[in-house]
């Protein structure tokens, strides 16, 4: 049973950078546990702290910004398959990452974990950027039935693809293996092959 | 209309196909390491489900361990505990584990192809990016989350949906003092850190055809690092010979069977790929990266691209990437003083790596201010090595033969590289902080670290080098 999503209303964490490697979201050194909770202490840990521990001059330690929606720049989540990424940006509190691209193995990661990517244009990116700027109290409405994004502010929308398949486990919290064990039959039949 | 070599292999993998659903793809073998496998464990026990096939699952120990004096215990706690409990976890699911003191132990894309566990129109996962090594082999191989190695471990199958196809041709004769690394290198620097996501991208032409499989792993290893799903490359007498005769490769009628479908195995003439890019192996030169993403790369005597040359939108990051690396808009990469040389990697760890960098090094010596870490890719690699006497080529240049794990390329094990210092790296990823918190990465290939460790500058090997040298 996955974490079920529906909709999501929220202030955002604006994070306008590109290329966001799984290295940056969470360190290697920190992946040494074998469980799945925890890792939010360490998301962005190096941007977030310096090497004596000190608050660095980060988004994240920015009372201004908060919200359970992260809005990062384009190529988000590349690199490391390591789905430890996934696990701090969710236990961190996040239920939706907002980006115009994203690379393959972090979305799937993330929809494995209930976590949201949203794939907007470059424009709509830029505009959700500028409108936060503007006003840190600024909300988007994330509608996974209808697959809308707006910025609650100005009624701006933009629509966003999921997969099908995808979107139903979210929703209903299917699991991934359950459904491939529905198969076993056919997986018998294709190694007697 | 003719089928692609990726579709070929994905269609006689395919256990089920339903149009809305993924496609119910079976993995032939599924590789696992200490990092990414403890919570999908976890996971089986919690919902009282089994390794369905223990049998094609095939463990080892390598982002955690140390690279040196590897008989006695792991010190750090954590990272003990992990490799500890790997064991443990094979152990009660019935998995045959390649632990620390094991002959087959390594890194788990350096030990797939040598023991021939790795072959041509396979399917294989692993929870590590780098898995699109074994598309060398002419095989589909990606990395995966933990959720899917659960997935895989309770099924032997994974769900996924077929992606987009892409060639990626490079023709013509490489220029000398230029190898397999350069050519990826060039080609992401060329496409950006983005430029393959959401494909299944084959390396053909007759440069990529000409490389050695060890070379061809090299290209298909940083497939990962311009996004892509996985890389592969037709298999062809290279292959065929390199798989021959290895521990777990077919062997008598049933070698003769499978080379009979290997055979098989290419893009027909007329298959369709939704894009095809082409490049000039005479373009390339020995590559050096001076940003944090591997598509930050330039050829070794060019200089750093000036911020106002970038597109606007990405100027503030290419900024901050410049900033922490400490170079400058125009700075010429050459001459540029480095403090330490990492030669490992499941990018660049074999013993042709080895070999190329002991040739070089022979008559040689590290400079003083470097420190040199050569580290093999695996048990066996190091003992070929030795029984090769490249541990004293190496030993002679001021550079003791380290034990086999990931090491530098990762910070997670004693290997680091400290705060602010430079290091000349021939693994895959230029991050920041990729190799410990504030250490800074030049990407390139063996022969370019090792011109590094001798000059303690970044060189241009060709300047060091006759090109007979090189030759054989």
């Amino acid at each position: 049973m996955t974490k079920i999503f529906k909709h999501v209303q929220s202030t955002v964490v604006p994070l306008p950078i590109e290329n966001i490697d799984t290295d940056q979201i969470i360190p290697a050194r920190f992946l040494k546990a074998t469980t799945r909770e925890g890792f939010g202490n360490n998301l962005f840990r190096d941007w977030r702290y310096d090497n004596q521990e000190n608050p660095k001059d980060f988004v994240l330690n920015h009372p201004t910004y908060s919200g359970k929606v992260l809005v990062a720049g384009k190529n988000f989540g590349c690199g490391s398959s390591r789905e430890h990424a996934a696990w701090a940006i969710v236990d961190y509190g996040f239920d939706v990452v907002v980006s115009s691209f994203f690379a393959d193995i972090f979305k799937g990661n993330a929809l494995n974990n209930g976590l949201l990517p949203v794939q907007v244009s470059d424009a709509f990116l830029a505009k959700i950027f500028e409108a936060v700027f503007a006003d840190p109290l600024t909300q988007v409405d994330v509608d996974l039935e209808n697959q809308v994004i707006t910025i609650a502010s100005t009624g701006e929308q933009e629509s966003f693809e999921i997969n099908a398949y995808k979107k139903a486990c979210l929703i209903n919290g299917y699991d991934d293996i359950d459904y491939i064990l529905s198969h076993k039959a056919e997986i018998e039949a294709f190694e007697a092959k | 209309m003719g089928q692609t070599l990726f579709d070929k292999i994905w269609d006689a993998h395919v256990v089920s196909s339903k149009e809305g659903f993924p496609d119910v793809l079976y993995i032939d073998t599924h590789f696992i390491h200490e990092v990414t496998s403890p919570q999908a464990f976890d996971g089986l026990r919690k919902a009282g489900r089994k390794v369905l096939r223990p049998n094609k699952t095939v463990a080892t120990a390598d982002h955690n361990v140390p690279t040196w004096e590897q008989h006695l215990p792991i010190k750090e706690e954590l990272s003990r505990f992990q490799v500890e409990t790997l064991a443990k976890n094979c152990k009660e699911f019935g998995i045959e584990f390649y632990g620390l003191g094991h002959p087959y132990q390594g890194i788990v894309h350096i030990i797939g192809p040598e023991l021939g566990i790795t072959r041509p129109g396979g399917t294989y996962v692993c929870g590590d990016s780098h898995t699109s090594t074994h598309g060398a082999f002419g095989a589909i191989a990606f990395g995966i989350g933990t959720s899917q190695v659960e997935q895989v471990l309770a099924t032997q199958c994974l769900l996924q949906s077929r992606p987009k196809r892409m060639k990626i041709e490079v023709n013509g004769k490489l220029q000398f003092g230029v190898g397999a690394k350069d050519i990826i290198l060039y080609i992401i620097s060329q496409i950006t850190a983005a430029g393959g996501t959401g494909y299944a991208v084959e390396y053909a032409g007759d440069t990529i055809r000409s490389l050695s499989m060890e070379g061809r792993m090299t290209v298909c290893n940083m497939s990962i690092e311009m996004g892509a799903r996985c890389g592969l490359i037709a298999p062809d007498e290279t292959t065929f010979n390199y798989v021959k005769g290895r521990e777990f490769a077919p062997k008598g009628e049933e070698w003769d069977k499978a080379l009979a479908y290997w055979e098989t195995l290419y893009s027909d003439e007329d298959a369709q790929f939704d894009k095809v890019l082409s490049f000039r192996a005479e373009d390339i030169e020995p590559m050096i990266t001076y940003g944090t993403n591997p598509g930050m790369g330039i050829g070794v005597t060019q200089h750093v691209p000036a911020t106002k040359d970038i597109d606007a939108t990405e100027q503030l990051s290419y900024a901050n990437s410049l900033k922490y690396m400490g170079l400058q808009d125009d700075q010429l990469m050459l001459g540029k003083e480095i403090d330490y040389v990492f030669i490992g990697s499941c990018t660049n760890a074999r013993i042709e790596d080895l070999r190329q960098v002991a040739k070089f090094l022979k008559g040689r010596k590290k400079a003083d201010n470097v420190t040199v870490w050569v580290v093999p890719g695996s048990k066996q690699v190091e003992q070929q090595a030795i029984a090769e006497g490249l541990d004293k080529v190496f030993e002679a240049a001021g550079i003791p033969l380290r034990e086999p794990g990931c090491s530098a390329c990762l910070a997670m094990n004693e290997d680091k590289i400290p705060a602010g210092k430079y290091c000349v790296s021939t693994s895959n990823r230029n991050f920041e902080g990729r190799q410990g918190p504030n250490s800074r990465t030049f990407l390139a290939s063996p022969l370019t670290a090792a011109a590094a460790a001798v000059t303690g500058r970044i060189t241009d090997i060709r300047e060091l080098l006759q090109e007979e040298e090189l030759v054989g």
